[in-house]
């Protein structure tokens, strides 16, 4: 190997006075470090874009039947090939990108709402209020999820927003116990008593105080959420509770292929693929955000 | 400093026991640490009032409840001849803008999502005292006070050391101009050469603000410096109480002696007795009977295992609480 004169830019960077960076300039450079975490953000994006301009982007009108073309292996004319009446496969999988992408996001962010609630209440203020909130919670928690799905899907009006709602009403449990345990630890905080000691509303320790400092590990934990919230509603469709047809939901169509796995796998592996894909990138992100938020590897 | 008669802070019998949680298994056996243990003192307007005492003995317990930060056992507390341990949340809070705290730990003491000037200007924003502007005004101006930039208005807490964030805590507790400021070991946690500096400071605003301290510390040389008044606290208790000078000079109860004993001496020709305590400081949960000190007090009589003595005034503003005094 030959020598070389090392020129590290990020030496420089370092040494150069004073860079005032802000928490979030912070953040994100140490979040660039986890290169696998970047890679899954473009690729999440990429999904989104498809997934709000998959009007434009489809060949096919995702909802025509033609029979005639039934089953019918990837082609130019269909990417990914047609299903057991007919439709494209690619044209459906765009549209079903945005149930499938929206049901994450709102799940998550209904369980983040709830779990972040429940559990700052109960760890601020303790005493009865902890007891009865970490009461119901377990309750939630030892339910079967996936049972408790069903029953209650099987009960309310199959709308997408329902679904929604009800995939957020079973992941809240653990994220309220990992809030609260958060808030447990940031109210023995002498900043928090200072708080106190200047005469600081209840209200204003807690949005101003505690949950900024709690946001690290609740940040994480939705973006890992999101991704299983995907799965949920995928494995839902799967058993036909999930977002009814002719409406397209990557489970559905999954749920569609079943019966034609040994003829015509395409139809199970794209949307496969696209779930995978989709999860996969949620957990890297998650990941990449932990350690970038984590204050105590701040370096 | 400009002590006077008039009493800013008085404390009467005050109790506070912490209940230690019973396990699940063991439901009904709870026991009670005895933090603080019927504790009376007044603090005078413009002095500093020393606490000393181990770790452990309640100090802190005894700040936080003052501060009504913690809810006392039984007793009273008087700020300015009112009973602050019977107010209400809402009474409470205007009174709050009179007293304030500087912690121990500049580390855990600050938040670290908020900005210094967010920190320091805090207090008037919860209070309402100010526009936008004057507040931003008043901050900066309280960074110069004690010896920071106003530039550093809009930096984050980590970028400064252990001394500069003790500074902005002590500007933070500077903001609503208090009376009453408790310090609760405010220099235990900085380096040597740093806490000559924090003192110093803390000297100069109390002239310019006259302020009143409660200065809790663990360092004797360090409450010397600071204090007019030296208050000894053994085991949740106070057992000796008289000005700088005296407590010094001619301290009367044995444990006072004994910590005086362990200060280091810089004059190696001078030797002098060291009184080595036997033992451990006894369980808060369960404290001796009798006198506190008793279990290894060098002088103990056979009564002082039996009552607990009185905190009386032995000389004029000397009190002490011991059954065996050579006067």
């Amino acid at each position: 190997m030959s020598t070389r004169i090392d020129t590290n830019p990020k030496l420089t960077q370092t040494v150069s006075p004073r860079n005032e960076a802000t928490y979030l300039q912070m953040v994100w450079r140490r979040f660039k470090r986890h290169k696998l975490a970047v890679a899954s953000l473009i690729v999440l994006g990429c999904l989104y874009l498809i997934a709000i301009f998959a009007p434009l982007l489809s060949t096919h009108d995702y909802r025509a039947v033609e029979p005639e073309i039934r089953l019918q292996a990837p082609s130019s004319e269909h990417w990914f090939g047609t299903d057991d009446v007919g439709r494209d496969i690619y044209s459906r999988i765009l549209h079903g990108a945005r149930i499938s992408l929206s049901v994450g996001f709102v799940a998550a962010g209904f369980a983040v709402l709830v779990g972040t609630i429940v559990g700052a209440l109960a760890g601020y203020f303790g005493g009865v209020i902890d007891d009865i909130l970490m009461r119901i919670t377990e309750i939630f928690m030892a339910f079967p999820t996936f049972f408790l799905l069903i029953t209650v899907v099987s009960l309310l009006p199959r709308s997408i927003f329902n679904i929604m709602i009800v995939i957020g009403l079973t992941s809240w449990p653990g994220l309220a116990r990992m809030v609260r345990a958060e808030f447990l630890s940031l109210r023995e905080q002498d900043f928090t008593e200072a708080a106190r000691a200047i005469g600081a509303s209840d209200r204003r320790i807690i949005f101003r105080h505690i949950l900024p400092n709690a946001m690290a590990p609740i940040i994480v934990s939705t973006s890992l959420r999101i991704g299983g919230a995907i799965l949920s509603e995928s494995g839902l469709s799967f058993l036909g509770l999930g977002v009814q047809e002719p409406f397209p939901s990557w489970g559905n169509i999954l749920n569609r292929g079943r019966n034609f796995l040994r003829y015509a796998p395409w139809i199970t592996m794209a949307p496969g693929l696209f779930i995978f894909i989709t999860v996969l990138c949620f957990n890297f992100i998650g990941d990449g955000l932990r350690d970038a938020l984590d204050p105590r590897l701040k370096q | 400093m400009v002590a006077t008669n008039e009493v800013l802070l008085e404390v009467n019998n005050l109790v506070k026991h912490h209940l230690q949680r019973s396990s699940f298994l063991s439901r009904g056996t709870s026991a009670y640490v005895h933090a603080v243990d019927d504790v009376s003192f007044k603090v005078h307007r413009g002095e500093t009032l020393g606490l000393v005492g181990e770790s452990g003995c309640g100090k802190t317990t005894l700040a936080k409840t003052i501060l009504c930060l913690q809810p006392a056992t039984s007793g009273e507390v008087l700020f300015e001849g009112q009973n602050i341990l019977q107010l209400r949340p809402k009474q409470l809070r205007p009174l709050r803008q009179k007293m304030q705290l500087i912690f121990q730990d500049p580390y855990s003491s600050l938040n670290p999502r908020m900005t210094v000037g967010e920190i320091i200007a805090e207090p008037l924003l919860v209070h309402n005292i100010c526009s936008r502007n004057e507040r931003q005004k008043r901050a900066q101006k309280l960074l110069d006070v004690v010896g920071l930039a106003p530039y550093h208005y809009r930096r984050y807490p980590h970028e400064f050391s252990g001394g500069q964030r003790q500074r902005i805590g002590i500007a933070r507790a500077l903001a609503l101009r208090p009376q009453l400021i408790v310090c609760d070991e405010p220099v235990s946690a900085l380096d040597v050469s740093i806490q000559s500096q924090v003192l110093n400071l803390l000297e100069d605003l109390q002239k310019e603000f006259g302020l009143t301290y409660l200065f809790i510390a663990h360092n004797l040389s360090v409450v010397k410096h600071i204090s007019d008044r030296v208050a000894v606290m053994y085991l949740g208790k106070i057992v000796e109480l008289t000005t700088g000078n005296n407590l010094y000079q001619t301290p009367l109860h044995p444990y006072t002696k004994a910590l005086l004993s362990a200060i280091p001496q810089p004059d190696p020709q001078r030797k002098k007795e060291h009184i080595i305590l036997q033992g451990d400081v006894p369980s808060p949960v369960n404290p001796p009977g009798g006198c506190r000190f008793h279990t290894r007090c060098p002088r103990a009589l056979p009564i002082c295992s039996q009552k607990d003595p009185s905190f009386r005034e032995i000389r004029p503003g000397h009190f002490v609480a011991c059954h065996n005094l050579d006067l």
